[in-house]
């Protein structure tokens, strides 16, 4: 907390902290202004990311490395049980023994990582950012320019970039089990069925092309998005929980009254994020399940 | 929310990861996984096996254990039968033999008897005569006497 008095002291408003909080390290010092702009990166996103997702594949390889038929330790039954809760689902969602080779395993990655990187929620807002804000100044730079957002599920770029994989692996299943001819056959045949007149056969043609765009479009769209949006209301709400703590001003009973909010509400949306940050990374590995399943069969 | 490059990298790292999980994590995962099951249900039918096999054994056991005691009771019948005959076959000879010696003593002892007594009756012939003698010495009429002495003899017979 002492980050928050820090800020309280420095006279940042809490719109300015917010503010702070919500922008990208993208190594142009300042937020991004254009709504699509693909010369920037946010190294911040991309190093927690990469970083956890290494951690995922070590933890992972770990367990695998050691593991044997024999009597499994705790570790190794741990994610055991990971690997048997994907594989079941995996086994019920997508009927090609072949396609699960691959599919199971990315929905094993999917959980793992995505759960890692909604749980750094529960890292004290400040700390990350203090020590990044620490280091960045000590390299000369500016310091107020020194952001970093630890969260990187609450980027839309990680979850958008994560959906459309999904979708490419979709529409590569699509191709793969229906061929090209089938699966074009099915974008314009499909959901309303075509005619033998050709001129609504055209008609029809058109608007089932138009329902699968939309279709696929959409669920990348809220597959991505409702992770962000969880994860981005999260990190926001710890936000403003932070501002009761920085509204320190001295040993008074409003600074004390504040300060017990900030602990109460703290421990309170922490407590309810656990439920969020498993039940997201679980949503997002069963639609990714369901959405490559759907790639398998005929509507 | 802006849409940056950040989304394209995250693709790539997304991909990257996917493919070590499959290469290096699932495979010997879910090879263990199987392994085990195998493993367990193996052991579960052994366990039956066994479980009918010992019901089997220990049937055969009480059986054979039946079949001994039979056999067991029988061989004592027939020991007891074998003994009691023997007995009465020895009993039966020792009383055919004391019958013989005793027979045997019988003769034996009448035969000596016979003997002593003549032997007796020869030594009482003569002592007689040789009381005779000295009693008579005096009065010599050995004709008589001797004929007395051979009706004697006779009556003693």
């Amino acid at each position: 907390m002492s980050a928050e008095h820090e800020t309280a002291q420095q006279g940042v408003t809490a719109g300015e902290y917010i503010s702070h909080h919500l922008t990208f390290f993208n190594g142009t010092g300042a937020k991004q202004q254009a709504l699509i702009d693909w010369s920037v990166l946010n190294y911040d996103t991309l190093f927690y990311s990469t970083a956890l997702g290494v951690l995922t594949c070590l933890v992972l390889w770990l367990a695998a490395r050691r593991a044997t038929s024999g009597v499994p330790g705790r570790f190794q039954a741990a994610v055991e049980l990971l690997v048997e809760l994907v594989a079941d689902q995996a086994k019920g969602l997508i009927h090609s023994a072949e396609s699960r080779k691959f599919v199971a395993p990315l929905a094993l990655t999917v959980f793992v990582w995505v759960f890692l990187m909604n749980a750094m929620d529960f890292l004290p807002l400040d700390v990350l950012p203090d020590l990044w804000r620490g280091v960045y100044g000590g390299m000369g730079h500016d310091a107020h320019q020194a952001f970093m957002r630890v969260v990187p599920t609450a980027d839309i770029n990680a979850a958008l970039g994560m959906s459309i994989t999904v979708l490419l692996i979709c529409l590569y299943y699509n191709i793969k089990i229906k061929g090209i001819g089938g699966w074009a056959h099915e974008l314009v045949s499909a959901p309303f069925g075509t005619s033998k007149n050709p001129v609504f056969a055209l008609v029809l043609g058109v608007i089932n092309f138009a329902m699968q765009i939309i279709e696929f479009v959409s669920k990348t769209l809220s597959h991505g998005m409702r992770l962000f949006g969880n994860m981005f209301a999260g990190e926001l709400i710890f936000m403003l929980i932070a501002l009761m703590g920085a509204a320190w001003t001295g040993w008074n009973v409003s600074s004390i009254l504040l300060f017990a909010g900030h602990f109460v509400a703290g421990f309170a949306w922490a407590v309810f994020h656990i439920l969020v940050v498993v039940l997201q990374a679980f949503i997002f590995m069963m639609l990714t399940l369901v959405y490559v399943g759907q790639a398998h069969e005929g509507h | 929310m802006n849409l940056n490059a950040t989304l394209i990298a995250q693709l790539v790292v997304f991909f990257a990861l996917v493919v070590f999980t499959m290469k290096f994590v699932w495979p010997p995962i879910v090879k263990a996984l199987d392994e085990r099951a195998t493993k367990i249900s193996d052991g579960l039918a052994a366990a039956d096996k066994a479980k009918t096999d010992q019901a089997l054994a220990e049937k055969k056991a009480t059986e054979l254990l039946r079949q001994a005691r039979e056999s067991a009771a029988e061989l004592r019948s027939g020991a007891d039968r074998q003994s009691a005959q023997i007995i009465d076959e020895a009993r039966a000879e020792a009383v055919r033999i004391v019958a013989l010696a005793r027979e045997a003593a019988e003769q034996e002892a009448g035969s000596a008897a016979q003997h002593a007594k003549e032997a007796l009756r020869d030594q009482v012939a003569a002592l007689a005569v040789a009381g005779a003698e000295r009693i008579l010495r005096r009065e010599i009429n050995a004709q008589v006497h001797a004929d007395l002495l051979a009706n004697l003899k006779q009556e003693l017979k």
